[in-house]
């Protein structure tokens, strides 16, 4: 800064230019993050709300008296059509296809992937091409057939029939190879000459050098498992088996149907369905957004 | 392959057989069923099938509700896409250029990535409310008569809201990253060359940034394409009806309430052919932006 005492509009104005700006910036920022916000937090302020409340006067902004009713009501009692499910069982039956989706999605293609990158195999170009032909057609292209296989299979309501067919995808193993492909050569060889074979430098050197990558694919894949709908919608049709995000439309069917639609109780059902991955990718947020950027998805 | 890699022939056999087992029992047989049965009409009760030649697909191009669909789901991505994009790259371009609280905002912003389709849909019923609803009240003011799951457009134009919100985060993660990875060095230089921070924008920032946006185009449309299922099924609460629905809802529709095998698989198929021309795009643009080290 110059020190003078003879001040130019220029200079006076420009101070005051930076700061409207920023406060600019920063109005469009917490109009986007009330944009993302008020929604999430509108179903938890209405959850507290009795039926009547919700079914006359819609979204609530004040917390009211009923929130611990309500998810007392959802996550413990039996309902659904055939009064036999309530929320704990399909928070249960969500983890189950979750934590299985993504453990054995990581624990199949780093195997795929660590055999496609360092090992001289006549048809490992082969095998490339036959897994990554499946990166072109997602489930949902191919929901009929693969329900048909799966039926053919007798494995309709199975926590198998829902969790291995979402695995037939080489999303993972693309990911995988990628970052092997980036681990320095010297670090085989050196592995080679101090008489490590394949199998000790996959346990004892690239897993523990994948470490970050596969917290980061786990929380991607924890959260794609949590929230897939259309494929367990088709394969679980026994209630036992719904997931918080599979049971949401038979529950706000089952509860609408009534006199007063018990808004209360579905909403808190939808923010138990909410929690579990909000939480995962709040708290390893760096990882995730590293996941999720270097993976392309 | 690696250079220094190892001879062995039983191990990468072994790691592999996993893999290749779920992907042959679980995709190329389904894929391969699904293009076989689309040249054959099945019989509604399940007596066998009659082979068709190319005639589920020529119907298909000579159905009006079809070519409905198909103009739908067209708007639909368009719209979805652009405006999630539009949202987020605002959001993303401010977040970068904020010093305090951007650790916040980012946190902020991209949490509702964790939200479910048929969730995000669930909220937006009560949001859509035909009584109750504040977006309804909101539309109301403006003298549309918004009746969600009735008329067409107020479904439609419902089902864009929604998936635009919840697709916002991805975007914004990646043109966050995508800004973030700009050299301060090129920033600076743009700095003395540009004065005016739009013309900076557009002139520097922006050629940048478009391999991001141009990947985020595929990933968004593919979004609109398949991700949505979740958010049109609670939209439209059941029922179809006069509802707009996109290509997949559509293969669902006529291939599990309709039973329409055959014009199902034959949809299938042609939504596989749009895939693969996306994919092609997309490997194309992987390769170009991803350097091994």
């Amino acid at each position: 800064m110059v020190e003078t005492t003879l001040v130019t509009p220029a200079e006076t104005h420009r101070p005051n230019r930076i700061k409207w700006g920023a406060i600019g910036d920063h109005t469009i920022l917490i109009l986007g993050a009330l944009l993302m916000m008020l929604p999430p937090l509108l179903a938890l302020t209405t959850a507290s709300h009795d039926a009547v409340t919700i079914h006359r006067e819609g979204l609530q902004l004040t917390l009211g008296d009923d929130l611990g009713k309500n998810f007392r009501t959802a996550m413990f009692d039996k309902g659904g059509f055939t009064q036999t499910v309530d929320g704990m069982l399909m928070l249960m039956n969500s983890f189950i296809l979750g934590i299985g989706f993504a453990v054995g999605k990581i624990v199949i293609s780093m195997m795929a992937a660590y055999a496609i990158v360092y090992f001289r195999l006549r048809f490992a170009t082969l095998a490339f091409w036959v897994i990554f032909t499946t990166l072109l057609l997602p489930l949902e292209v191919r929901i009929l057939p693969s329900y048909e296989a799966i039926q053919k299979l007798g494995l309709t309501n199975t926590y198998t029939g829902l969790i291995v067919p979402l695995i037939a995808s080489a999303t993972g193993t693309f990911f995988f190879r990628q970052f092997f492909m980036s681990v320095p050569e010297e670090l085989a060889e050196a592995a080679r000459i101090d008489g490590a074979g394949p199998w000790t430098f996959f346990v004892d050197i690239l897993i523990p050098l994948s470490k970050t990558m596969i917290a980061a694919i786990f929380i991607i894949m924890f959260v794609f498992g949590w929230n897939q709908y259309l494929w367990p919608t088709l394969i679980t049709t026994d209630e036992g088996f719904f997931t918080l995000v599979r049971g949401i439309k038979q529950i706000v069917l089952s509860y609408t149907d009534s006199q007063i639609p018990e808004h209360g109780q579905a909403l808190a059902l939808a923010i138990v369905a909410m929690i579990p991955p909000v939480l995962v990718v709040v708290f390893f947020q760096n990882w995730f957004v590293k996941g999720l950027t270097e993976s392309d998805k | 392959m690696k250079r220094a890699g190892f001879d062995t022939i039983w191990l990468p056999m072994a790691l592999l057989i996993p893999q290749l087992m779920i992907i042959a029992i679980f995709f190329y047989w389904p894929a391969g069923w699904a293009l076989q049965s689309s040249f054959f009409l099945q019989d509604p009760f399940g007596f066998g099938s009659t082979f068709v030649g190319a005639e589920n697909y020529t119907s298909l191009l000579g159905n009006d509700q079809y070519k409905r669909v198909a103009g739908f789901t067209i708007l639909y991505s368009v719209l979805v896409t652009f405006f999630s994009l539009a949202i987020a790259l605002l959001l993303a371009v401010k977040a970068d250029k904020v010093i305090k609280g951007a650790k916040t905002y980012r946190t902020l912003l991209m949490w509702v990535y964790a939200i479910a389709p048929p969730v995000a849909g669930f909220l937006g019923i009560l949001f859509f409310d035909q009584s109750t609803g504040p977006l309804t009240k909101f539309f109301q003011m403006f003298g549309w008569d918004f009746k969600l799951g009735v008329d067409y457009n107020a479904t439609a134009t419902a089902m864009v809201i929604v998936a635009v919100w919840k697709q916002i985060p991805v975007n914004f993660i990646f043109f966050l990253s995508g800004l973030q990875s700009i050299p301060r060095s090129v920033r600076e230089a743009a700095m003395i060359d540009n004065r005016s921070a739009t013309g900076r924008f557009w002139q520097v920032t922006f050629p940048l940034l478009a391999p991001t946006a141009f990947f985020l185009l595929i990933i968004n449309i593919t979004y609109a394409l398949f991700d949505t299922f979740g958010i049109i099924d609670a939209l439209m609460k059941g029922e179809p009806g006069n509802n707009p629905m996109t290509l997949v809802y559509k293969v669902y529709l006529d291939g599990f309430r309709g039973n329409d095998l055959g014009g199902s698989s034959a949809q299938s198929v042609v939504l596989m052919a749009l895939v693969l021309l996306l994919t092609v795009f997309q490997f194309r643009l992987v390769e170009r932006r991803i350097h091994y080290t």
